[in-house]
């Protein structure tokens, strides 16, 4: 996928130059069919690929989880189901389209989708609130997963927030309520559940749409109680000039979550990140629901809320001294 | 999450690193309220109320429960579970030492202190949360207490009340593991509700982030401390995000009340007769017998 070069990222500054570099000469080559030069600066340039991309800080995650031109939810839902049929509103308050909900098709299986969206476009993402969702939101999600526990769809989440909207109107209408209440209603739904976070996973915000009996990530999204922004500003006291320091602190990449047990599985994204090549992205992230529907969709809806509390119930680290003792 | 809110107060001895509000050290202190000047002696024996103007000051989880329920009562519960350092955290200082200052400013091992007791001759499960230690941030060991305590509860049938005071929310040295406590702790209120549970939350001074946006919300019956700071997003974040003026009042008791989330505003002296009352309308049906 080309991006435009307004969307590179600073440490992707070598790879997009060896691109141009490549093409220049692909275009100086033609007719000469494809020659030694040529294949050597592919390779070169998947090398510097790979190696960029495996070795990202936490930060450059962040950064990568963040790309203008990184797949959202309204491009997983074109390129991974065959419909895709949108249900609006809350039935209290109004419409958030800082989340999508609506029935899908997967393969053999019709869903629910549930996701957040931030927009493309200046105008798109001023609309979503950059997918930082009202009350309203959480509710729309709440209500149209009870549709769905109704009628026996499973329901499918990818989590895409930089955070729940911080505003006025949202603290005026039970921004803390409608999370709590997601929270709690998601963990006795009795349909199967599976959350995915594909880009920014940030606090409460992102949590609000994230219990389920499969959790997975992407391999460069991250998942954190709160941004290395705010992190940094509580913490350290100066703003957001910690912010590197905070997401490396913080342990929010995917592969720290795998082995601190709060995901169940890191989703491979190509060469690159999923900026970069959004059908493989897609192409996987697929894949991965389907082994999960098969794993979860004959379970009752009581083993499944079983299952369900005890994976989260087992999350937390701490030491239990002796009855009685103290350190 | 949040860790704005910082009326947090010490009342512990022993040198204090940076300045805290509430009932402060000395014979007299000044209220916030309403100015005046008042022995710090009146204030204490009034449940750190404020006897002229009725503003509520910080008050510990210890002698909270000394004031609130009956004489000898509490039985207290999984004190014994310690906080580690999972993601040997360090920002200023490291996770490890701050825990260690935390208890030793504090007498506290952790920022709740759980367990059974009565409230006029009835019992219940008691949750109290410190905002002193830590902000009264919910990190692993916040949430296994806390998950303990509601099972305790679905187990013995009692009624279940937490008293929130929280200016931190999720714990940010725990990470992703304090962001899954509010989902746990979530599922537990869930299982509670499901068994026929009676949970009033308690909203007091303050109560934000994570801690609001879970457990703090969730209760059956809803009841708040007079102008207590209430809220998702700390008013610093939401002023730097919107650039309006805030209303006056916003994210109070008083706030929530008017725009339907609290159920009733409490003056601290109450509630042991309102938790009475509440308790005697709504009582736990028997163990259906299955
Ligand atoms: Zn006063």
């Amino acid at each position: 996928m080309a991006v435009s070069s307004s969307l590179y990222l600073p440490f992707e500054k070598p790879i997009y130059e060896l691109e141009a570099q490549l093409s220049e000469l692909e275009a100086n080559s033609n007719g000469k069919g494809v020659t030694d030069e040529v294949r050597k600066m592919r390779r070169d340039l998947d090398n510097l690929v790979r190696k960029v991309y495996e070795n990202l800080s936490a930060w450059q995650t962040v950064q990568v989880a963040r790309h203008q031109a990184r797949p959202q939810s309204s491009d997983y839902i074109e390129l991974i189901f065959e419909e895709f049929f949108e249900l609006h509103g809350d039935r209290a308050i109004g419409d958030d389209k800082a989340i999508v909900t609506g029935f899908a098709k997967l393969g053999d299986y019709r869903v629910l989708v549930v996701g957040h969206q931030k927009g493309k476009n200046t105008q798109e993402r001023s609309e979503r609130f950059f997918g930082c969702a009202h009350p309203e939101g959480y509710r729309k999600a709440l209500e149209k997963m009870k549709l769905a526990e109704k009628y026996g769809l499973p329901v499918i989440c990818m989590i895409d927030t930089p955070g729940a909207y911080p505003g006025i109107g949202a603290e005026q209408r039970g921004q803390s309520l409608m999370i709590a209440n997601n929270l709690l209603e998601m963990s006795r739904l009795k349909t199967p559940i599976i959350c995915t976070v594909i880009g920014e996973g940030c606090s409460g915000g992102a949590l609000g749409i994230g219990i389920g009996d499969r959790v997975c990530m992407l391999q460069f999204a991250y998942y954190s109680v709160i941004s290395p922004e705010g992190c940094s500003g509580i913490l350290w006291k100066e703003g957001d000039s910690h912010k590197e320091e905070a997401a490396e602190a913080m342990k929010l990449t995917s592969k720290d979550l795998y082995r601190l047990g709060v995901i169940d599985d890191v989703v491979e994204e190509p060469l690159g990140g999923a900026h970069r090549d959004h059908r493989t992205a897609a192409w996987n992230l697929k894949s991965v629901w389907l082994r999960y529907l098969r794993e979860i969709s004959h379970l009752s809806g009581e083993e499944l809320v079983d299952q369900r509390y005890s994976k989260f119930r087992r999350m937390g680290v701490f030491e239990e001294a002796s009855a009685g003792g103290t350190t | 999450m949040n860790q704005e809110s910082l009326e947090t107060g010490d009342k512990s001895s022993g040198n204090q690193r940076r300045p805290k509000r509430g009932v402060p050290e000395g014979l007299f202190l000044r209220c916030p309220g309403c100015g005046a000047t008042l022995y710090k002696k009146d204030v204490e024996r009034n449940q750190n109320v404020c006897p002229e103007c009725d503003h509520h000051f910080y008050i510990s989880a210890r002698d909270r429960i000394t004031h609130l329920v009956d004489s000898d009562s509490f039985e207290e519960w999984f004190d014994n579970l310690r906080s580690v350092d999972p993601l040997a955290f360090v920002d200023r200082k490291s996770y490890k030492d701050r825990l260690v200052d935390e208890r030793k400013r504090t007498k506290l091992n952790e920022a709740i202190v759980c367990g059974r007791a009565f409230v006029r001759g009835r019992p219940f499960v008691a949750a109290i949360t410190d905002s002193a230690f830590s902000m009264g941030s919910m990190g692993s060991v916040v949430g296994e207490k806390l998950v303990r305590s509601i099972e305790k509860a679905t187990e013995l049938r009692l009624p279940l009340v937490i008293i929130s005071a929280s200016g931190g929310g999720a714990r940010m040295q725990e990470g992703i593991l304090s962001l899954m406590q509010m989902a746990k702790v979530s599922a537990a209120l869930a299982k509670y509700d499901d068994a026929g549970g009676l949970y009033v939350s308690v909203l007091t001074n303050p109560t934000m982030g994570g801690v609001a946006a879970s457990f703090a919300s969730l209760g059956d019956i809803t009841l708040a401390e007079p102008k207590a700071l209430i809220g998702f997003a700390g008013p610093r974040t939401i002023w730097a995000t919107v650039r309006l003026e805030l209303p006056k009042g916003f994210q109070t008791s008083e706030f929530l009340l008017a725009h339907g989330f609290v159920d009733r505003i409490v003056h601290r002296r109450s509630l042991r007769d309102e938790l009475a009352n509440i308790f005697d309308y709504c009582r736990l049906k028997p163990k259906p017998s299955k």
